[in-house]
């Protein structure tokens, strides 16, 4: 890490901030691929062959309503397990 | 006129301006005027930070437009609404932290002065400048159009004097009130229209007789209204991901959006603003979107797609109810534009006139010109909405995506990597605005993807190669910068 010759010490709260970027990155590409695979895999079917839940057709079902609920699930649990509180306003005092 | 509708329109109008009034409190006694005018002194706490986010990015056309291509096209558009669901969490977790942190470090009010500290480039800076005063008063204006056609409407009003009234509220709250209250007015919006969505959801489907039922007439008019492809099957699996880009993911870019990601309390506010906003903007999208779908069966015919959400929302309730609900496009709209005209005004006084034309002002200098041009784009805003001229309508099909493409890598690259740099910034903005218009001109929805991919793609490899290309100038200076944001 570091630019070799150039000493500086690096914030260590972006060590968490870096983690934590990352992983809303991968829960959006997550939730881009369970909304496209069920969109696509089950609506690319005939009309008349669909499924129903909750009178609502399975692949929009699945893609939008239970999505939709799953990712706020998701995002409850990243939040509350995996997001550290961090103090915003310091120079001086350190993390962890 | 029709008085259930007006009522609790008005009312809510009311109580809009009783919250700027009570911010102005805060303008007066705060210790740093731009801080609180344009940040609201980065105080907001989660719930509050949820739902400005979400009611400054739904517009008018998660409202109006939205539901009236769903009555027409289908379960399809829903799909593609719900696109907006990875705007709950994306932003605050990818810009969140580093950009708070960082903001602070530079002490950074708006944007532009994050742009400025990290690049450190006069030309970086006035271009930011000019696109972000450019593209949103242009998209201010339409929205404003939007506003006041939804005032003559309800009313009855004559279009200009619904412009008035709705300008007017709009004008006073934001300029007296500035950051904070466009927040918290935009709380109560977002609450308005989360309400007004559940309502008019049970309503819809109370009266179409339930769900399956409604699925049922559906597909029995037309069975590609239920499929994901669109009724006229014009709905492409790649058409419709590439909305990922437009309002989704790329909503990172819109400076109206990255601001709020430093106007946070702590970090306790961002982690509770990614689980309300999310909750609110997927149920908000996806609400709103059915209901126009099942428009189709409870008010079959609507020949205007913009009347359906009106037309139904006066058929399912009863008219006090539907003056409620009807509130809920007129915050939609509100609680854009106010976002929009702070941060044009933030753009002229803080980005250009403090840092090039008088550094040396001083804070009573500020505060009245802060106010004052607020005031003035605000009513040459409403001058150009009374009677749009064609180059304002024209600027403003650019402005969602135009902006997307010319921010996006700056400010997340900037915050991510550190061998970016002016150059870089700066050739990236010219290739994202620049192909952006290029491509929507003359080839619009390139290779059958919506237009502002490809200037995301092509803005991001400008910045990488100019800025890799580059790396040997200013070293010296670069290094500071790095430093200064990545050191302790």
């Amino acid at each position: 890490m570091g630019d070799g010759r150039n000493h500086y010490k690096e914030d260590l709260r972006f060590k968490i901030a870096n983690r934590e970027a990352l992983m809303g990155v991968f829960l959006a590409i997550f939730n881009f691929i369970w909304w496209f695979a069920f969109a696509y895999g089950l609506g690319k079917k005939p009309v008349a062959e669909y499924t129903y839940i909750f009178g609502f057709p399975a692949w929009f079902f699945y893609s939008c309503i239970l999505g939709f609920i799953l990712f706020s699930l998701i995002v409850f649990v990243m939040v509350k397990l995996f997001f550290l509180e961090v103090p915003f306003e310091d120079r001086e005092e350190d993390v962890e | 006129m029709n008085w259930d509708v007006i009522l609790p329109l008005f009312g809510f109008l009311a109580i809009v301006f009783l919250i700027g009034t009570y911010s102005s409190k805060y303008i007066r006694k705060a210790p740093d005027f731009l801080q609180e005018y344009f940040l609201g002194s980065r105080q907001l706490n989660g719930f509050i930070l949820a739902l400005t986010m979400v009611a400054t990015f739904g517009s008018a056309s998660s409202f109006i437009g939205g539901p009236g291509v769903a009555y027409n096209l289908g379960l399809g558009w829903v799909l593609l609404a719900m696109s907006q669901l990875v705007t709950g969490y994306f932003t605050l977790a990818v810009l969140g932290k580093k950009f708070a942190i960082v903001a602070r470090k530079i002490n950074a009010v708006t944007l532009i002065d994050f742009l400025k500290e990290r690049y450190q480039s006069k030309w970086v800076v006035l271009l930011s400048a000019a696109s972000i005063v450019v593209f949103l008063f242009s998209a201010m204006a339409a929205q404003w159009v939007g506003g006041g056609r939804l005032i003559e409407s309800f009313t009855g009003l004559s279009y200009t004097a619904s412009l008035f009234i709705f300008a007017s509220s709009v004008l006073v709250y934001v300029v007296i009130g500035g950051f904070r209250a466009v927040a918290i007015t935009d709380s109560l919006q977002g609450i308005v229209m989360f309400i007004g969505t559940l309502l008019l959801l049970i309503g819809t489907i109370v009266a179409g007789g339930g769900v399956s039922n409604i699925m049922t007439e559906l597909a029995v008019e037309n069975p590609d209204l239920v499929s994901p492809f669109g009724a006229d099957r014009s709905l492409t699996p790649l058409f419709v991901s590439s909305f990922w880009i437009l309002v989704g993911v790329g909503v990172i870019g819109l400076p109206q959006v990255a601001v709020r990601a430093m106007s946070y309390r702590d970090s306790r506010a961002m982690h509770k603003a990614m689980i309300v906003g999310t909750l609110v903007v997927g149920f908000i999208m996806l609400g709103m979107h059915l209901i126009g779908v099942f428009a189709r069966v409870v008010v079959p015919g609507i020949e205007i797609g913009d009347k359906v959400m009106p037309l139904v929302a006066l058929e399912v309730l009863p008219g006090w109810l539907a003056g409620i609900v009807l509130a809920a496009p007129m915050a939609a709209v509100m609680s854009t534009v106010d976002s929009l005209l702070l941060l044009v005004s933030s753009a002229v006084i803080k980005d250009v006139y403090v840092n090039y034309v008088k550094p040396s002002a001083t804070q009573r200098q500020v505060k009245m010109l802060s106010i004052s041009i607020t005031a003035i784009i605000g009513i040459l805003v409403f001058l150009m909405a009374i009677d749009p001229p064609d180059f304002l309508i024209w600027l403003n099909l650019f402005a969602f995506g135009g902006l997307e493409a010319a921010f996006i890598w700056p400010i997340v690259l900037g915050l991510y990597w550190k061998k970016g740099n002016a150059y870089g910034a700066f050739a990236s903005m010219l290739i994202g605005v620049g192909s952006y218009m290029a491509i929507h001109l003359s080839v619009p929805n390139l290779f059958g993807m919506h237009t502002v991919v490809l200037p995301v793609a092509l803005s991001l490899i400008g910045y990488v190669l100019v800025s890799l290309i580059t790396q040997h100038k200013h070293q010296i200076e670069h290094q500071q910068i790095i430093q200064r944001f990545w050191g302790i």
